[in-house]
């Protein structure tokens, strides 16, 4: 990888983003949305539905937060290829001196500066409207993020890869693909609640490990270390196959001339 | 002899049961102006890409400076650049803004100052600030120019690059091309459907039918070849399919 191709990439992206105000209301806008809806749906059932209500409800606010990291990463890596498409830049990208690792290098760094753009906006808001405070999180905070970055940076290169292989016509798949995980990753409910089946592709997810990490913190104040490690583990195994997938489909791309059909369209 | 920058043989690429190039072999050397001709579909494009790595072709080899283009494609493209009709740097960005990020790119020294001379080169430095989609299509290909020479490449490939201008300006930009061939010793493979272009640029062409050369040459040697008087009527009957086989068996008889 090189820093200065990566800097360069990550550059255009920043540019664009000086130069278009409208991306950054998108940056802010949904994620505002989710915290209003899930915080108020927070507020509301922790005063109407009694004292045996958990007080760890506060989590569905937290579950907001991390999942927007996770998004966010998983947007940087998809979008960021779609921009070159819909600019017809593609082959002025792929035609220079920029390798497999130079272009995923710059799309994790914009993945990173996406998910720490809304993550701050949305901790502040959480405190000021909720009182709640993803700090006390502690220091499980830096695996919790660690880890949904990865996570997110892998599912950004299967959709990109699908979209390569599929066609513009498949560029819905940037937006699709986290939802598509989001029933078993137990971003707002407990795995155990899941059917056994379904349980097994949550614990198959390293991000149901951060969620389920920071319910129990949140109840009973305990970092889960372990499981935290198999979280890791599952990222890596995950980001080192969606990192394949990409490249055998680049290549795949080139000997079916796919790349230039995207600057043709 | 001038050394040789791009050698190309038995280049194929078939798209399933579709050949697209077939067994092309030419080569270009230093200084020189190629031009790729043929009609819609004759390959030349595809071509192109593969030369530029962005298509794998199905047999044959690529040399560019000596070196096969896709065991050393980051070291050759960065000493390369194109420039094609069919692509645009992204609308958003200012010019300065595009031709800066390409620029560290290719690693260009004194970025800021090789992006004034290119804008200047291509008459479009009172264009600098202005935002990439709002220029016209005339000023968009000169941008794309100016991308495709800020790294003063050593070989550059032109995909049509007088397609959307007018004759003013297309005159302009045919100025530039023998411009850095003469003072930059600027390798250049050019493809167009302006036989005006190819007989006042080029110093050799190769005409391509249905994805395989059928002549390479000089522009006269052309000519004399096809008994025709000029590029233009050569095109159109290589277009119609005229004389080709005859035309082959001459080619392997040259060869």
């Amino acid at each position: 990888m090189s820093f200065p191709t990566v800097r360069a990439l990550v550059l255009r992206y920043l540019y664009l983003y000086t130069r278009t105000p409208v991306r950054i209301v998108e940056l802010v806008f949904w994620p505002l949305v989710h915290l209003l809806v899930w915080g108020y749906l927070t507020r509301f059932l922790q005063q109407n539905v009694g004292d045996d209500f958990p007080h760890e409800i506060t989590f569905l606010i937290g579950a907001v937060i991390l999942w927007d990291i996770l998004f966010r990463a998983q947007q940087g890596v998809a979008i960021f290829f779609l921009e070159d498409v819909w600019s017809r830049n593609l082959l002025n990208i792929f035609a220079a001196p920029v390798t497999n690792a130079d272009y995923l290098g710059s799309t994790y760094a914009v993945g990173m500066m996406r998910a720490s753009v809304t993550s701050v906006m949305l901790g502040g808001l959480s405190v000021l409207f909720y009182s709640f405070n993803i700090f006390q999180l502690s220091w499980a905070l830096i695996p919790f993020v660690f880890n949904l970055l990865i996570f997110g940076w892998a599912l950004g290169m299967i959709s990109t890869a699908l979209i390569v292989r599929w066609g513009p016509a498949a560029e819905t798949l940037a937006w699709a693909v986290p939802f598509f995980i989001q029933p078993f990753a137990a971003v707002y409910y407990p795995v155990d609640y899941l059917p056994t089946v379904l349980q097994w592709i949550a614990k198959a997810l390293p991000c149901s490990y951060v969620f389920e990490g920071m319910r129990g913190i949140l109840t009973d104040g305990v970092v889960n270390w372990k499981e935290l490690g198999i979280a890791t583990i599952l990222n890596f195994c995950y980001l080192g196959l969606a990192g394949l997938l990409f490249v055998r489909v680049m290549l795949k791309g080139r000997e079916k001339g796919l790349l230039t059909k995207f600057a043709s369209q | 002899m001038k050394p040789n920058i791009l050698k190309v043989r038995d280049l194929t690429k078939h798209f399933g049961n579709v050949t697209s190039v077939d067994g092309v072999s030419f080569d270009i050397f230093r200084g020189e102006v190629l031009g790729l001709l043929g009609a819609n579909g004759a390959g030349k494009t595809t071509a192109i890409n593969m030369v530029l790595g962005i298509v794998t072709p199905t047999g044959g080899r690529i040399e560019v400076f000596g070196k096969e283009l896709m065991a050393n494609r980051i070291e050759v493209l960065r000493q390369m650049n194109f420039c094609s009709t069919y692509t645009q740097l992204p609308g958003n960005l200012r010019i300065w803004q595009n031709l800066k990020v390409f620029g560290q790119i290719y690693r260009v020294p004194n970025l800021n100052s090789r992006i004034d001379e290119v804008l200047e080169m291509l008459e479009i430095s009172h264009l600098k600030k202005r935002v990439s989609g709002e220029l016209s299509a005339g000023e968009g290909t000169r941008l794309n120019l100016c991308k495709a020479l800020l790294n003063r490449p050593r070989l550059l490939l032109l995909d049509e690059p007088t397609a959307s201008l007018d004759p003013d300006i297309a005159d302009k930009v045919r100025g530039v091309v023998k411009r850095i061939r003469d003072e930059e010793g600027t390798t250049i493979l050019y493809t167009s459907h302006n036989m005006r272009d190819v007989e006042e640029v080029c110093d050799r062409v190769v005409f391509m039918h249905k994805g395989k050369v059928l002549f390479t040459g000089t522009s006269e040697e052309t000519l004399h070849h096809f008994e025709e008087e000029s590029l233009e009527e050569v095109f159109i009957r290589v277009a119609r399919g005229g004389d080709i086989e005859s035309n082959r068996e001459t080619e392997e008889a040259t060869k």
